[in-house]
């Protein structure tokens, strides 16, 4: 979480060897955040910038929503209704589009590639996403570098991919997401006493045998296999720092509570929209928890695959079927099945970001801690276009950019929003993208 | 107080592990080492992780527990298990897997049976019990004899562990546990050595050999008797080889072979995320999804394994195995005598042979899978009767296409899946490929999208006319007789065989694929004889290239 926080494996044995055996116990008055909520009293140290992304699948629809003024008098299009009371603390880019460069379009994949990773490539090159590179800077001092969750049922829908060893699988069981962040290895930052496990202890141990095989298995492979075996490496490393974090005394959070466990899961695959949006709504809740409780400064969260074949209750063809098949409304002037479904999911992100805009810290809230992208695979998915992307962004970043406003730009690099956040982020770079995507500059007038 | 000595106990024996750890230097256990820009190791498959714990430990050890996700690379898991890599939050899952297992290898109930020895007292390490154990246990698990470093690297782990807790199973369990999650046992590696028999070669070591040959033909490690034959140079024998081929095609493990490797080719891992609306299917039921892949899987290994029938009549054939909730699903009478709460039985169902539902085709593993939770496609399931069965390649939909009359259920011209596709099929950017998919899938209309019977659709009747690679054909028996007579069936699964086993799709003009090709022929389509052909094939043993030239550095 912080740099004061990293302890060399030495100094933590010896620590250990000297004070496992005493319970530690602080009071927790000492501890508690200043004034503002900005920083840990008891240490002055800046509470960390946290990040989520949230995935939509198929876009706002077919009609003309992007507003037709930039700046902060500007009206939310009805499908972002259900944003309407969080619209002070949203910004709404639109217009941004990636550039082909000559590739074809692998249609609901290439744009989300080149928004996401700044690339445009073959999809074994979804490498290095928005969140990977700011969870670098962010996220390495957490329990959990990241946390992808899915809400259709595969743990292959997902857009966060790591620079050396592209996408992650994401969790598809609320459950099993429970027991992973708060279960039996979960340490109450704020519980009043604190004894680091032996068990822990010794397991990290006996994980770093598993270490001393890497010279002698490198050795024999080829380079190819060798890089493999090298990030087979770095997650045993990810794992052995999480077993590390268990063994220090965590922060006191006072916005951190646990959640109430989850009963049984239903059925992994869904078929229908609500059902989807029931599980993230059970995993936004876990992962606000999550990110109160210092767990992880990154999460992200999928409803489903771009071609989404999640329906509306007792309707035959799915979403991504009637993107292109259902006919403009002539009265309407929008495609009336679709619109429910990003009515469904505008809903579902309000959701979201009300429950991390619940969580006091100081007199912010989280979401004003962080911020929280929300984006999609296509602009107009009916036509596959990869032009006039909406990106959707909560929070102020625990005050580094402005918010409440809609930034139209029209032709524009769509990495350019992903530059501006990840500046703002605290991701040292001053360009992002290649070729006709790479972006040199941010989006200024957001930076506060 | 026995609490806090354990306590102090685990904490020393962290600090002794760790110093002792820091100094160790593990030799490599095999032969010479050597090198190649192309992935060559390929990490183990969820199917073959739990086919190794069955093998090496039993099938009453557990596994629950989920896996990183498999990826599909030119048509195969297989291949994409070769890029895959281990993620952050996969590893938490292995090293959950690692200890459950390994707590339960050395529990009461299991540890007098697996484990060949007692130690002195419970209550302490035991490190001869702990090295007899390690280093057979090790050696089927790293499907190769450990070096002596690792075997006492192991059973200092065992051993320090045992006194922390003052246990030694626990101790046992820890090191355990540490094998079952090093890349030693997740990734199947293979390494060459100097070819004695050609001055300046190299040849894949005996090792590798094993490894490759048993996750082919058993999807599983090598047993006892195949590390022997690479330990003491069988295996590198042409009669050597032909005798250990021999014995893995008569084992009762080669069906757990053949599973894998239709399970792989058939997408069925495809299963996982297949759901459909209850409101319309409510005998899609979960136990469904799960028989429907044991159906297919018992009619081929019936069928190729027990029978040693033709590959082909896997299409045609009108015998399967049955349940009663496959029965209803299907609309088939069945006479199941099975009490009321005790599990469904497999019953054998011969179709009758004007019955329009003959071969693996008409199974739900295939209509089902291929078709979206709502409503039948034919262009998805005729998009994956070339992809799957013939091994071709149907291009993705263009841009800026309308869609809008194709799929219209409501339609009130175009009532058929038939009628809709042909209104969409005028556009000239589409006809090209839906000529290539629609006519298969139409074909196959007859089976809704959870694969029932029907003959109608919004009260139309449906048409099942179709046509593959120029053979016109009415219904689904039709289709299935002209795909048993197109010869990329059989060409197809001559490739998916040998990529399956090697790692490699080989190109359609490979020589050692042509001959396998015919090979298959002259045996009327055997598929045990495709099997055997490919295991003693040049193909499977190839040196890449670039291994010499690294090898000869390494020297």
């Amino acid at each position: 979480m912080k740099s004061g926080r990293q302890i060399t494996r030495r100094r933590l044995l010896r620590g250990m060897l000297a004070g496992s055996a005493v319970t530690v116990g602080l009071p927790i008055l000492d501890c508690v955040l200043n004034t503002n909520g900005t920083a840990f009293a008891s240490t002055g140290s800046p509470l960390p910038a946290r990040f989520a992304t949230w995935y939509w699948p198929l876009g706002l629809g077919e009609d003309d929503w992007a507003p037709k003024v930039s700046g902060a008098n500007y009206a939310l299009p009805p499908q972002m209704a259900p944003l309407k009371p969080l619209k002070e603390k949203l910004n709404f880019f639109t217009g941004g589009q990636v550039f082909l460069d000559g590739q074809s379009n692998n249609v609901h994949f290439t744009g989300l590639q080149g928004l996401m990773t700044g690339k445009v490539a073959n999809s074994r090159e979804y490498l290095g996403s928005i969140d990977a590179l700011i969870s670098e800077v962010i996220g390495r001092g957490s329990r959990f570098r990241s946390i992808e969750v899915a809400c259709a049922g595969s743990p292959r829908d997902c857009w966060s991919a790591r620079v050396d060893s592209g996408v992650q699988p994401a969790e598809i069981s609320p459950v099993a997401l429970y027991s992973r962040i708060f279960g039996a290895e979960f340490k109450d930052p704020n519980a009043a006493e604190f004894t680091p496990d032996p068990d822990v202890m010794l397991k990290k141990s006996v994980l770093s045998g598993i270490t001393e095989e890497r010279q002698s298995l490198m050795k024999r492979l080829g380079t190819a296999d060798r890089e493999k075996l090298d990030n087979y490496f770095t997650s045993l490393r990810e794992l052995e720092q999480k077993l590390q974090i268990q063994l220090q005394k965590p922060e006191p959070l006072p916005s951190c509570t646990i959640p109430q466990p989850l009963s049984v899961d239903k059925e992994p695959a869904v078929t229908l929209a609500t059902e989807a949006i029931d599980r993230a709504n059970l995993f936004g809740g876990l992962l606000a928890h999550a990110l109160a409780c210092g767990q992880t400064n990154v999460t992200n969260l999928a409803i489903s695959r771009p071609q989404s074949g999640l329906r509306k209750n007792g309707d035959a063809t799915a979403h991504h079927t009637h993107t292109h098949e259902e006919q403009i409304d002539a009265n309407l002037g929008y495609q009336p099945v679709c619109r429910w479904f990003a009515d469904q999911y505008m809903s579902a992100l309000a959701q979201f970001a009300t429950r991390l805009n619940s969580i006091k810290e100081g007199d912010r809230t989280l979401l004003d801690s962080m911020v929280l992208f929300a984006f999609t695979d296509h602009g107009a998915p009916r036509l596959h276009s990869v032009r006039n992307y909406p990106i959707i962004t909560f929070g102020s970043g625990g005050g580094r950019i402005k918010t409440g406003m809609h930034i139209g730009r029209p032709g524009d690099q769509v990495t350019r929003v992903g530059l501006t956040i990840q500046q703002a982020m605290g991701v040292q770079t001053s360009s992002w993208g290649v070729g006709s995507n790479r972006v040199t500059s941010p989006i200024s007038e957001v930076f506060a | 107080m026995k609490a806090r000595s354990n306590i102090a106990g685990a904490v020393a024996a962290a600090a002794l592990l760790s110093a002792s750890l820091a100094s160790v230097q593990t030799q490599a256990a095999s032969s010479a080492p050597t090198s190649s820009g192309e992935p060559l190791s390929w990490r183990l498959g969820p199917s073959q992780y739990r086919q190794t714990i069955a093998e090496v430990f039993g099938p009453s050890i557990s596994i629950t527990g989920r896996f990183d996700p498999e990826y599909r690379q030119d048509g195969l898991l297989t291949i994409g298990a070769r890029t895959a890599s281990i993620s952050s939050s996969g590893i938490e899952r292995y090293d959950e897997l690692a200890e459950n297992v390994a707590a339960q290898i050395v529990d009461r109930r299991h540890r007098d049976t697996l484990i060949p020895c007692k130690p002195q007292t419970p209550a302490a390490n035991d490190d001869a019990c702990a090295r007899q154990f390690l280093s057979a246990a090790g050696r089927l698990l790293y499907r190769r004899a450990l070096a002596e470093e690792e075997i006492s690297l192991s059973v200092r782990i065992a051993g320090e562990v045992a006194k922390a807790k003052q246990d030694f199973y626990t101790g046992l369990a820890a090191a355990l546990s540490n094998m079952l999650l090093s890349p030693n046992f997740l990734y199947v590696y293979k390494t060459f050595e100097p070819d004695p028999d050609e001055k300046g070669k190299l040849r894949l070591d005996g090792y590798s050999k094993a490894s490759v040959l048993s996750f082919f033909l058993w999807n599983a490690p090598p047993d006892d008797s195949l590390l022997s034959a690479a330990e003491n140079g069988e295996i590198h024998t042409q009669k050597g080889l032909k005798r250990q081929v021999d014995r893995m095609l008569a084992s009762p493990s080669l069906e757990h072979g053949v599973r894998a490797f239709f399970a792989d080719m058939l997408g069925f891992s495809e299963f996982e995320t297949l759901a459909k609306d209850p409101t319309f299917y409510p005998r899609f039921t979960p136990r469904v999804i799960d028989q429907a892949q044991e159906q297919t899987l018992r009619t081929i290994v019936d069928l190729l394994v027990v029978r040693q029938g033709d590959y082909r009549d896997l299409y045609t054939t009108p015998d399967t195995f049955l349940t009663r909730s496959l029965a209803a699903l299907y609309g088939v009478p069945i006479v199941d005598t099975t009490d009321n709460g005790q599990p469904e039985r497999w019953i054998p169902y011969k179709y009758g042979a004007d019955d329009p539902r003959a071969g693996i085709l008409s199974h739900a593993s295939f209509v089902a899978l291929h078709s979206p939770s709502g409503r039948s496609s034919p262009t998805d399931r005729g998009k994956a009767l070339r992809e799957y069965l013939l091994c071709q390649a149907v291009p993705s939909p263009p841009a800026d296409v309308s869609f809008a009359v194709v799929q219209d259920t409501n339609h009130p011209v175009h009532k058929t899946a038939r009628e809709r596709l042909s209104a969409h099929a005028t556009d000239a950017a589409c006809s090209g490929c839906h000529k290539i998919t629609d006519p298969i899938g139409l074909a196959l209309e007859n089976f809704d999208t959870a694969g029932g019977y029907r003959t109608t659709e919004n009260g139309a009747p449906i048409d099942t006319s179709g046509e593959l690679n120029g053979t016109r054909f009415d219904g689904p028996v039709g289709l299935t007789k002209a795909l048993h007579d197109d010869p990329a069936l059989t060409a197809c699964v001559a490739t998916r065989a040998i990529a399956y086993a090697s790692g490699r799709t080989p190109g359609r003009s490979d020589a050692e694929l042509k001959r396998i090709q015919a090979e298959f022929g002259k045996k009327k389509y055997n598929f045990v004889e495709l099997l055997r052909e490919v295991s003693l094939s040049d193909a499977l043993f190839k040196v890449p290239p670039s291994a010499a030239q690294l090898v000869t550095a390494a020297q």
